[in-house]
């Protein structure tokens, strides 16, 4: 197999970067090997956004680009390639700022600063998707940057300033060279890059892939990375050999069939998001509240499933969707149920050289509905005390399908098997719902841990399942607070 | 949303405040206007270096230290050999290897520097590696052999009242006979609560690199918010002469008070560990480090016992405030102090009793953190107004009006300090009718009799907030400034920015002495060779001190143009004027800076320092008696809320506040100030959630685990006013008041109309028990706990 250095576009210039540690993120590599340090490294975990820059990748088209904010602390290096990485440094052109630096200077949105390129760039990439941001797109663009000193209101009040300079900015002025030169990277071999311990490697296909995890079956998936790159970030783990999804073009594929979604393990959420927001209202809005928008650039389905956490929020609400999965090892392919993926605590049935390659997520037929509850203490970027999803197919007030799964109640994301049982073929009233409220103590015996008591875990379950009653009950009741207006 | 600032007009700022200023012909410098933060373009592009972003000196090593895993014992053998073979390793020490004073205790003794033979806390740093890299170096430490034998930890705070565990002695203030007047008052009701830590979550960790220097010292870049205490505690450790160590700080990605005294150990270490090696040390801790190794706000338990009359007024209460300072004294002497000077907040407490204790518990030693004390104390008189509220059937806040100090009589505290100059009382009826209070009030009770699941509350909490350091000798700054011959002007000063925009206001204020463009002034870093002996920055003095010094120091220079101008040009001193970019004498007109040549060449020196000290306060703490605070700021917030009474989860509606800053220097920069306090404030209520385990471990040591406010958090209705035109009647700089700390009180109110939410459940009969950070955990208890109440009540009746 042929492979090249990884290539990729800083600003305007191509960079080649090879005899280096793939372990290392774009935040180190910017600050220690580039001395750019407008990019600020506040936590290393992906969840305080001072280190966000922006990823220019080419549009399915190939024609035109998406700016997509990322945190550079999680992000490895290799994961460039291809792309165009655009840092703080490169907005102000000469003494002038860019239109979203200046409209942060004229609200006073910032005060220590140390924030402030993190907001700037998240701004940025806002602006360049959507010159006219709302309020809503605003606190959804900027929910994974934290500032400690200004409130927001004066970030909220810079971010929804628009002017019309964004059209005419450098990016702009560059925009056919950018594009041009993206598609010229897109001819380019697979990626690797290696300091001679530690290795990484991007294959372009499935078949590639499948072969290198056979002949290396040690070696450590990574996507968005979102993740894995805590273990290195916070543990101080060295992952010996890294093979990227990224590149993998069969697993960026989006189906949108007449009776289910066929989505891609590498697609990130942010691009998968919209067609599910359409079909299940309830899953589009769940997802805006899982990380943040840098994370859901970069974080995508298969790694959510694949790192087989007990609290990520997508396996519940697949699995109550009745979600499936095709895994691939070699050139064999198999098809199974989401729900029977995860064996135990971060246990899968994924064998040794086997990858994740589709989720079918089948659409609503009539009378099906799904109700997703995402309980945290923060309403922005939170991981969840408890996840619960119910799917329901109610036919004259009888109970004729029903899948209800929780996350953060055990080990795995696990459905409610007695609570199911306590509803199905029954009618559809307060007397059942109450004995499968009953039923949920049967399913589970939460743990008490930084987040939230076991009691308060079970409690809120049982409540969640009543407040899903009450909404389906009756469509027009004031039940959320998350969404209130 | 409405903004107050509206840059589309005018970038300078149009309201109230400034036209005011206009009015009264504030100047050309900028005192009054809304001046862009100094940093303001350097922060935006990513030019604003922080000290991890200085360029790397040659030679340069990167620090971590190795920490007790347990929470108190003995260090039976210390193993570091595998430390020491490391790749990368330069340097190990341990506490044997400091040559100067081992203890670094700001005012009380009580924290090695490195552990000496025994371990506190989890996290104690016990020995610390120079490495060639900051990844190396955290590497290297994980690789020691430490045997331990445990001892008893104290990790309550019952536990540590049941042992008499303090760092201090207790303290109690007085005011009358309590016990009486609570006994013979019509109504008494009693109460305790829970009261969470902080942590301070500033962006920019904790980080300080030193220099060796050529006579033996060391230069010290230091994220602190007290450079002269570091530069103290290095020259200590180190055994050499404070005039060998410089400490210099531009500016720190948030301090909060987290840096007032607890940069110092990692500038300490750096230096111990550039004095081994003669290289130069960077010391930054990752941010889970920096959240197991710093100290927090302090947790405290407080609780009440209060007598009062059928309209709600409070005749005699008893207060006991019970701080959990950590391992070693700190700052929990002054911090537990100030939560007793604020158990009043803004009432009259007439027969008073307030007790404070200074638990020592096996944990980090919590340290200041924005309000010193202040919001922990006023949380517990909170509570008091609400208990009475729903114990008499009112609503709370005719319960805090009718508490509210007087004008001329009722106005003096438990300590003895009378409460000058009250408009507590206008203030609160101005803000309750901006806000809609009484008409909202009906439209929720409303909202809540026809919700079932959710549920909605109201409160209006006021803040009287002391401004002084109360240890007296704090309250003084220094300032030093130069005129170049181009007429560009160096400003220097004591403070510290850490985004409050201290250099901002601080130059304007120079700017308006000369009557100058404020960009004439250059600001530069905290320098202890520059301005010696300084104080923290920190108390909400910033400005007051700094700016009224540097104030000095320009007008004794402005004084010697002036009398510059009289000799040359034969002139009396009133006709000699600045103004405009200009001096004017008699009938002639120079620029700034064609004068400024002038008085070069007529040999006037162009440079002074200045001083100021606060006058008129005192406290003699063996009294209890004084006067501690020089004046108070004031401020008040009405917040509504909406809360879920299946899963406790809340959302803040909208927040009206109408605060005091007397004339306000920069009310872009005041109205930064509240916004951000407010919402910090809440976040310390509401989402923060410090946790720790049975051994005495953080388990919320990440920003995974501990949440503070997001950008959703922040009301979408948040409405933010300065009271107009009403200087402070104390001599302050320009009339102003501080701004720094008092608005973070405000947060209270979001906690008391979650306590409203919760009562509506009981038909507001019953006064909810709701410890704080209010989780949506808590929040779903409580709720559970009025409606179990109520049905109690029901069933009896």
């Amino acid at each position: 197999m042929t492979t090249s250095a990884v290539r990729f576009l800083l600003n305007n210039d191509v960079v080649t970067i090879e005899n280096i540690d793939p372990n290392l993120t774009v935040l180190q590599y910017l600050r220690e090997e580039r001395f750019k340090s407008g990019t600020k490294e506040g936590c290393s975990s992906g969840d305080c956004g001072a280190c966000t820059v922006v990823v220019a990748e080419l549009r399915e088209d190939n024609q035109a680009l998406n700016y997509k904010s990322i945190n550079a602390c999680i992000s490895f290096v290799g994961s460039l390639h291809g792309k165009q990485l655009i840092t703080v440094e490169h907005l102000k052109q000469g003494a002038k700022l860019h239109h979203v630096q200046q409209a942060m200077v004229d609200h006073h949105g910032s005060q220590c600063g140390f924030c402030t390129p993190g907001f700037v760039m998240s701004s940025f990439a806002l602006h360049k998707q959507n010159s006219t941001p709302n309020r809503a797109e605003v606190l959804e663009a900027l929910a994974g940057n934290l500032c400690r000193c200004t409130g927001y209101r004066s970030i909220i009040d810079a971010a929804m300033e628009s002017s019309e300079d964004i059209e005419d900015d450098s990016f702009a002025q560059h925009y056919q060279q950018t594009v041009k030169q993206l598609q010229d990277f897109k001819t380019l071999p697979s990626a690797q890059l290696s300091n001679t311990q530690h290795h990484y490697f991007a294959p372009k296909s499935t078949a590639e892939l499948a072969e290198k995890l056979l002949a290396n079956p040690q070696a450590t998936l990574v996507a968005g990375g979102t993740d894995l790159a805590l273990s290195v970030t916070q543990n101080l783990a060295t992952i010996e050999s890294l093979v990227y999804l990224g590149d993998v073009v069969e697993l960026h594929t989006i189906e949108n069939n007449a009776d289910e979604f066929i989505i891609g393990s590498a697609v990130p959420y942010s691009e998968f998001t919209p067609m599910l927001h359409d079909e299940y209202h309830e899953l589009g809005e769940m997802i805006e509240r899982i990380g943040s928008r840098q994370i859901r650039n970069n974080g995508t389905l298969g790694g959510n499933i694949g790192n087989a956490s007990p609290i990520g929020d997508m396996p519940p609400a697949l699995i109550a969707l009745g979600a499936d999965i095709t895994l691939q090892r070699g050139d064999v392919e198999r098809k199974i149920a989401l729900e029977d993926f995860f064996v135990d605590y971060k246990k899968t049935v994924l064998k040794a050289a086997e990858f994740i390659k589709n989720i079918y997520i089948p659409k609503a037929k009539t009378g099906q509905v799904l109700k997703l509850y995402k309980i945290s203490k923060r309403i922005d970027d939170d991981i969840s005390a408890v996840l619960a999803a119910f799917f329901f197919e109610i036919n004259d007030n009888v109970v004729t399908n029903v899948r209800i799964a929780f996350g953060g109640m055990a080990g795995i994301p696990m459905r409610a098997k007695q609570c199911e049982t306590a509803l199905l073929n029954k009618a559809f009233n307060r007397e059942n719902i109450s004995a499968a409220q009953q039923a949920l103590t049967q399913d589970f015996q939460p743990m008490s841990d930084v987040r939230a008591s076991d009691k308060y875990r079970m409690k809120v379950a049982q409540n969640l399942l009543q407040k899903c009653y009450l909404e389906l009950q009756n469509k027009t009741i004031e039940t959320r607070v998350v969404n209130y207006a | 949303m409405r903004s107050l600032i509206d840059s589309k007009h005018s970038k300078e700022s149009s309201n109230n405040q400034e036209m005011n200023n206009a009015a009264k012909n504030v100047g050309l410098g900028g005192v009054g206007r809304s001046k862009k933060h100094e940093s303001a373009d350097k922060h935006v592009s990513g030019e604003a270096l922080y000290i991890d972003d200085r360029p790397s000196l040659r030679g340069q090593l990167h620090a971590a230290v190795g920490q007790s895993t347990i929470a108190h014992g003995i260090i039976k053998s210390l193993d570091l050999s595998a430390v020491k073979a490391a790749e990368g390793v330069v340097a190990v020490i341990t506490v044997d290897n400091v040559p100067g004073h081992t203890d670094i205790g700001p005012v009380f003794p009580g924290d090695p520097v490195l552990a000496l033979g025994r371990v506190d806390y989890v996290g104690q740093p016990i020995f610390a590696v120079a490495a060639t890299s900051h990844d190396l170096a955290r590497r290297a430490v994980k690789l020691a052999k430490v045997e331990y034998e445990e001892l008893e930890a104290v990790l309550s705070v019952k536990e540590a009242l049941a042992k008499q565990s303090f760092v201090r002695p207790p303290f109690t203030m007085k005011r009358g006979d309590s016990a009486a007047a609570i006994a013979q008052a019509e109504h008494q009701l009693s109460g305790e609560i829970s009261v969470g830590g902080q942590e301070h979550f500033y962006l920019e960790g904790q980080v300080s690199t030193a220099e060796p220097t050529e006579d033996g010292g060391m230069t010290i870049f230091s994220s602190s918010q007290h450079p002269s205490e570091v530069q103290k505690l290095v020259a200590e450790v180190l055994d050499i002469p404070l005039n060998k160590v410089i400490v210099d700080t531009r500016r720190m990605g948030g301090g909060f008070g987290g840096k007032e005294t607890q940069a110092a150990p990692w500038a300490c270490i750096a230096a111990l560990l550039s004095n081994e090696t003669k290289q130069p040390v960077k010391f930054k801790l990752s941010r889970s480090d920096d959240m197991c190794m710093t100290g927090k706000r302090h947790p405290f338990e407080n609780n009440y016992q209060v007598g009062f009359d059928s309209n709600g007024q409070i005749k005699g209460i008893k207060l006991e405030v019970n701080g959990n300072c950590g391992y070693s004294p700190d700052l929990s002497d002054a911090i537990v102090d100030r939560a007793m000077f604020h158990s009043d907040n803004a009432y009259f407490l007439d027969q008073a009793t307030v007790t404070g204790n200074r638990c020592k518990l096996n944990t980090v030693s919590h340290t200041a953190y924005r309000g010193f004390g202040g919001p922990q104390g006023m949380m517990t008189i909170e509570m008091v107004m609400d208990d009475i509220a729903r114990y008499l059937g009112k609503d709370p806040l005719e319960i805090r009006k009718i508490n509210l100090y007087g004008k001329d009589d009722r106005n003096v505290t438990h300590y003895h300090q009378t409460v000058e100059h009250n408009k507590m009382a206008e203030l609160i009826s101005t803000l309750e009718a901006s806000s809609d209070y009484q008409a909202r009030r009906k439209n929720i009770k409303q909202f809540n009799r026809e919700n079932t699941i959710l549920k909605k509350g109201l409160a209006l909490t006021p803040v009287k907030f002391g401004i002084s350091f109360t240890v007296q000798h704090l309250n003084q700054a220094g300032a030093l400034v130069h005129v170049y011959t181009d007429g560009t002007i160096h400003l220097n000063h004591g403070g510290t920015e850490m985004g409050q925009g201290l250099f901002t206001k601080v130059a304007q204020i120079v700017a308006e002495e000369f009557q100058v463009d404020v960009d004439t002034v250059g600001v530069s870093a905290t320098r202890t060779d520059k301005v010696p002996n300084t104080s923290p920055t920190a108390a909400s003095s910033g400005t007051d001190l700094n700016g009224k010094a540097a104030q000095a120091a320009a007008q004794t220079i402005k004084a010697r143009l002036v009398k510059f101008a009289c000799e040359q040009y034969n002139v009396k001193a009133d006709v000699v004027s600045f103004k405009n970019n200009q001096v004017m004498v008699g009938s002639q007109t120079f620029s700034f800076a064609e004068f400024v040549q002038q008085a070069y060449m007529g040999r006037v020196s162009l440079s002074s320092t200045g001083f100021y000290k606060t006058p008129k306060i005192h406290f003699d703490r063996t009294t209890g008696k004084g006067r501690p605070f020089f004046y108070y700021s004031t401020g008040a917030a009405v917040s509504e809320v909406l809360i879920d009474t299946l899963t406790g989860e809340y959302k803040l509606l909208r927040t009206d506040i109408l605060h005091d800053v007397g004339h306000s220097l920069n009310p872009a920069i005041d109205i930064g100030q509240i916004e951000g306090a407010f919402i910090q404030g809440m976040g310390w209520l509401t989402t923060e959630e410090l946790v720790w385990n049975e051994q005495g471990r953080l388990l919320s040591n990440n920003p995974a685990t501990y949440k503070i406010p997001a950008i959703s958090d922040t009301p979408s209705d948040f409405r933010v006013d300065l009271v107009p035109d009403d200087p402070n009647r104390e001599h302050t700089i320009y009339n102003s008041k501080a701004v720094g700390e008092p608005p973070f009180m405000l947060g209270i109110s979001v906690w008391s109309a979650l306590k409203d939410a919760i009562a509506s459940v009981a038909d507001y009969k019953f006064s909810p028990v709701l410890d704080t950070p209010a989780t949506p955990e808590r929040v779903l208890w409580a709720v559970e706990s009025l409606q179990l109440k109520s049905m109690q009540a029901s069933t009896q009746a």
